[in-house]
């Protein structure tokens, strides 16, 4: 009998490599001597320590392998300059978020080794979504993902808040994954495929679509919403961005973010772009939707954590202005702008982090009262973030919403257009105010431990040095998505 | 020297300033004395580099001189632009001259957070400088609305007891209106597929387009003026900012709204200009004899001056849609008039603010007893406010009313009630701070201008003298711009009409 063959591996060597190195960690962990308090430090940080290390290598073999289109394991999987845009974005923020993570954990006293190897298969699911050429690869990679994120969500599972963030997101993910999985269905009774080239053939004649696929396709347009957090699938996003663990959180608000968009991008756009027409205004009325929602919902908020939340919902607000355009500036404008919003958040979470009183973790931003006097430099970084945010130039965050609305106007989606500046100056209410406390207002209490930790400061540098220094040299990024956003419209 | 990059090296030279003072470390007070001199070296060289452009600048022009072009945004036809034309050119100086004289005035009163405040201020002239710069459109958005980002914080750092509704209301009503500038540029894009001033002052938009186009900057630029009825940020920003602050938001970020309507409303869209300027005729008027009237009434002195800024204003808008040479040139001399005027103003303020602690006006009387000199430099900004002949409030005023009187005579009988009541609300104050018996306790002991302070208004009286006396030195500079922009306007007015005429 002759052996199967083979597939060509060299496309998916970034995810096997980040695959086998993620057991590899279990196993070392497992069978490293985790006796008493010390040995589980010994062991948390070497799986952390190895764990950037790993990532940092996926990074590598993820530029080595781009290039051209490739595709393996019978059209279920493809490489491409759009996947390598996103899978390079996801794991710098998975990088960034481990490093984050390690200090907290141990003044935490939660530092365990799993939460790197979970970190790591999560990652390894998200590379998996931006690679999936077919519904069943789809629904693969982010069932790899969500679990992973649900673990994480409850990661410390001796705190009420964590544990009942992650079962809130487990039933409600859960939820939505079944909705998807019924989209995907759907489609595949109404279309009999399930690959991404195929349905994009079928589409692209331009023959109306039988009711039962348009059903599927919005079905699974409600789970990827979800995925995202657009807005009437949100709710869960404030919950869970408060519960989990902080830099569980700084992890949510950026790779599943970035993954998810992504997906979002690749599934609209490819097997589904013929039907633009159909579910562009879907996507019109969340893009709203989220915006509005996401400006108006910080306001109320006291929880840094909380009020992040909001923020994500409305950043993916505008991100779905690109998505909603559904050409190849539109998509290019929605990867510039996750690309500028992972170092954004990035930076906010390694100061949200950073705010600890007498050896606790603390999230109100009153909290933040005088940080301004006692942490100059914390502070000055958080106000570069917040005006980023809010889109004031000549920060990045400008550079990115200038994109989204000059796609969206050369698409003459005006309404969307003006929604989305509008709400942006009521989203810059809270921003600024984040400001104002850090600056205006008197310290009330005593300040907030010194000196942060070495690996935040690092990172704080990174993005800070980025969202300043953007608007000198936006090509690397400008071009990559470009490149990136090209290649989905190859017909 | 034609490829050396000047204008560059003047826009940007503050902010190497503010991240020099930023990275200083040391002893608190080392820092602070560092940061301030710092500051004051900046902004001094930064002055003379302007002296610099102002010699070399060719006056038989209305081109673009000093241009500077870098390729930028990939994707778009986007590029660093920047140049000076006569208008432009002088607003640059301005810039620089008020940056080293605020620097100066905050050399004592600024006793808190010095580096920051030294950064802010650099960083702020390199917005404002960038602003009046610029030649592409983007260029000029990002650094017309980044200045909100140091000002916010300057009037909600170092401002009064009301300084954080103060700040809030500056930076999102300046938002608001800029926001849909924004989207303005990007659907001139999207038309025109440039963002190349130049290019775009030849676009010739349709009229239909124009009329959106020419709303959405009007949103913008006549909430910087501030024209009524949306100047309300204005007396609230100005009372609530340190003294620095209120001059150059006094002395420079008010002028951004009218050389918005120059450099972009007339010449862009002309055809609109045409068709609203009844609108801001009307709003101008109003603006001239309502918030004259505002000013009669304020017990505060740094409302009244902001006041009486917003009834000033009302001439330079009501001048700059005259689209005549006297009406415009007129409107551009009231601003640098104004600009020079009401920041010494507020710095007249500042000086007994520092002393007492008080703005309110019946805190004071008899001044002139204890503090001669002060009096003396009061009533030459007093009389330049006022618009008396010899100063350089003059005029501006003069030449705008001449300017509306050619076009409308109704517009130019109300808007020189303004006057009047400008003189009767400015005398009035000069009066109860300046005049009568020095009675109240706190006076007493008051002592009159310190060197600093003489040093701070000496360059402001010369330059207030020198525009009154003798004009021409700044009109020649701009002058050639000026009929090129009117020309520029007339031509596209009169190319519609020919359209309508056809079209029937």
């Amino acid at each position: 009998m002759p052996m199967a063959e083979v597939p060509n591996l060299a496309p998916a060597m970034p995810e096997i490599f980040l695959g086998v190195s993620a057991m590899v960690l279990l196993m070392l962990g497992v069978f490293s001597n985790t006796t008493g308090n010390d040995g589980v430090l010994k062991a948390s940080r070497m799986a952390s320590g190895l764990g950037v290390v790993m990532l940092v290598l996926s990074l590598a073999l993820v530029i080595t392998v781009s290039g051209e289109k490739l595709i393996t394991f019978d059209g279920m999987f493809v490489s491409d300059p759009f996947s390598t845009f996103a899978k390079a974005l996801i794991l710098l923020a998975s990088t960034f978020s481990v490093i984050l993570a390690q200090d907290w954990m141990e003044k935490q006293g939660c530092q365990r080794f799993e939460y790197v190897v979970i970190i790591l298969f999560a990652t390894l699911g998200m590379m998996m979504m931006v690679s999936a050429n077919s519904l069943i690869s789809l629904y693969l990679g982010l069932e790899l993902q969500s679990l992973s994120l649900y673990i994480l969500a409850a990661y410390q599972r001796d705190e009420v808040r964590s544990t009942e963030s992650g079962l809130k997101y487990f039933v409600l993910g859960a939820l939505a994954s079944g909705m998807l999985l019924y989209g995907s269905s759907l489609v595949y009774g109404f279309s009999g495929t399930l690959s991404f080239d195929m349905l994009a053939e079928m589409f692209a004649s331009g023959e109306e679509p039988s009711v039962g696929l348009v059903v599927g396709l919005v079905f699974i347009m409600a789970g990827l919403a979800f995925k995202v957090s657009a807005v009437p699938f949100h709710m869960w996003t404030p919950d869970v961005y408060e519960g989990a663990p902080t830099p569980i959180t700084a992890f949510f608000s950026v790779a599943p973010k970035v993954a998810a968009l992504a997906l979002f991008i690749r599934v609209m756009n490819g097997p589904f772009g013929g039907l633009a027409s159909d579910w562009q205004q879907i996507v019109i009325v969340i893009s709203i939707a989220s915006m509005v929602l996401g400006a108006f919902g910080a306001i109320a908020q006291t929880n840094i954590k909380r009020m992040m939340a909001y923020s994500s919902i409305g950043h993916v607000g505008y991100a779905l202005i690109g998505l909603a355009v559904a050409n190849e500036g539109g998509v290019r404008s929605v990867l510039v702008y996750i690309a500028i919003y992972v170092f954004m958040n990035i930076g906010t979470f390694a100061c949200i982090i950073s705010m600890r009183r007498d050896e606790r973790s603390v999230e109100n931003i009153y909290d933040l009262a005088g940080l301004s006097k006692s942490h100059p430099a914390m502070a000055a970084a958080l106000s570069i973030f917040m005006f980023s945010m809010a889109g004031i130039p000549p920060l990045a965050g400008f550079i990115g919403k200038f994109y989204i609305f000059m796609s969206a106007v050369e698409a003459g989606l005006f309404t969307l257009a003006i929604l989305g500046v509008l709400s942006s100056v009521i989203g810059a209410f809270y921003y600024i105010r984040i400001v104002k406390i850090m600056y205006f207002d008197k310290a009330t209490s005593q300040t907030l431990d010194t000196p942060l930790a070495k690996p935040v400061v690092g990172v704080l540098v990174i993005t800070t040095v980025f969202i300043l220094g953007f608007i000198a040299f936006p090509n690397p990024i400008i071009n990559g998505a470009e490149a990136a956003a090209s290649v989905l419209f190859l017909r | 020297m034609a490829n050396f990059p000047i204008l560059s090296i003047l826009t940007f030279l503050p902010l190497a300033g503010a991240v020099f003072i930023l990275i200083m470390r040391g002893d608190d007070a080392v820092i602070a004395n560092g940061a301030r001199k710092m500051a004051l070296w900046t902004s001094l060289i930064t002055f003379v580099l302007s002296l610099f452009l102002w010699f070399n600048f060719d006056q038989s022009t209305a081109d673009f001189q000093f241009t500077e072009r870098h390729e930028w945004i990939p994707g778009y036809n986007i590029s660093y632009f920047i140049g000076l034309d006569g208008i432009s050119l002088l607003f640059v100086m301005l810039t620089t001259l008020l940056t080293p004289i605020c620097v100066l005035a905050s050399w004592d009163s600024i006793q808190n957070r010095v580096k920051e405040f030294m950064a802010a201020f650099l960083v702020l002239e390199t917005m404002m400088i960038g602003m009046f710069a610029a030649l592409d459109l983007v260029v000029f958005y990002i650094f017309f609305e980044a200045v909100l980002i140091p000002m916010f914080l300057i009037i909600g750092v170092w401002g009064g007891p009301n300084r954080v509704y103060a700040s809030f209301k500056f930076f999102l009503y300046t938002l608001l209106g800029s926001v849909l500038m924004l989207l303005a540029i990007l659907v001139m894009y999207t038309n025109a597929g440039t963002t190349d001033m130049v290019e775009l002052m030849a676009a010739n938009f349709s009229p239909g387009l124009q009329k959106w186009l020419w709303l959405a900057f009007f949103a913008s630029f006549a909430v910087k003026v501030p024209m009524w009825p949306v100047h309300t940020w204005l007396p609230d920003a100005h009372v609530e900012a340190p003294t620095a602050g209120s001059v150059i938001l006094a002395g420079v970020l008010l002028k951004f709204g009218g050389y918005g309507f120059l450099r972009f409303s007339l010449p862009m869209f002309p055809d609109a200009t045409v068709y609203f300027t009844p609108l801001i005729f009307s709003l101008s008027v109003v603006a001239v004899i309502y918030t004259s009237l505002v000013a009669l009434v304020q017990h505060d002195m740094k409302k009244l001056i902001a006041y009486s800024s917003i009834a000033h204003m009302g001439f330079v808008t009501a001048g700059t849609f005259t689209l005549n040479v006297q009406g415009v040139e007129g409107a551009i001399y009231q601003m640098l008039s104004h600009g020079v005027v009401s920041a010494a103003l507020f710095l007249v303020v500042g000086v007994v603010y520092d002393r007492i602690h008080s703005r309110e006006i019946s805190d004071y009387g008899g001044l002139v007893h204890r503090m001669p000199a002060y009096g003396l430099v009061f009533m030459i900004f007093m009389m330049a406010s006022v618009g008396l002949p010899g100063t350089g409030g003059f005029v501006g005023e003069f030449l705008v009313l001449v300017g509306i009187f050619k076009v409308n005579t109704w517009v130019a009988a109300l808007a020189a009630t303004g006057v009047i009541l400008g003189a009767a609300y400015m005398l009035y104050l000069y009066r109860r701070v300046i005049f009568g018996a020095l009675t109240k306790e706190s006076l007493l002991k008051i002592t009159d201008l310190n060197a600093r302070e003489i040093a701070v208004f000496a360059p402001l009286v010369i330059l207030t003298l020198w525009m009154g006396v003798y004009p021409v030195s700044f009109l020649d500079f701009m002058h050639v711009s000026v009929e090129n922009l009117i020309s520029q306007v007339n031509v596209a007015v009169d190319a519609a009409k020919v359209v309508t005429v056809a079209g029937n």
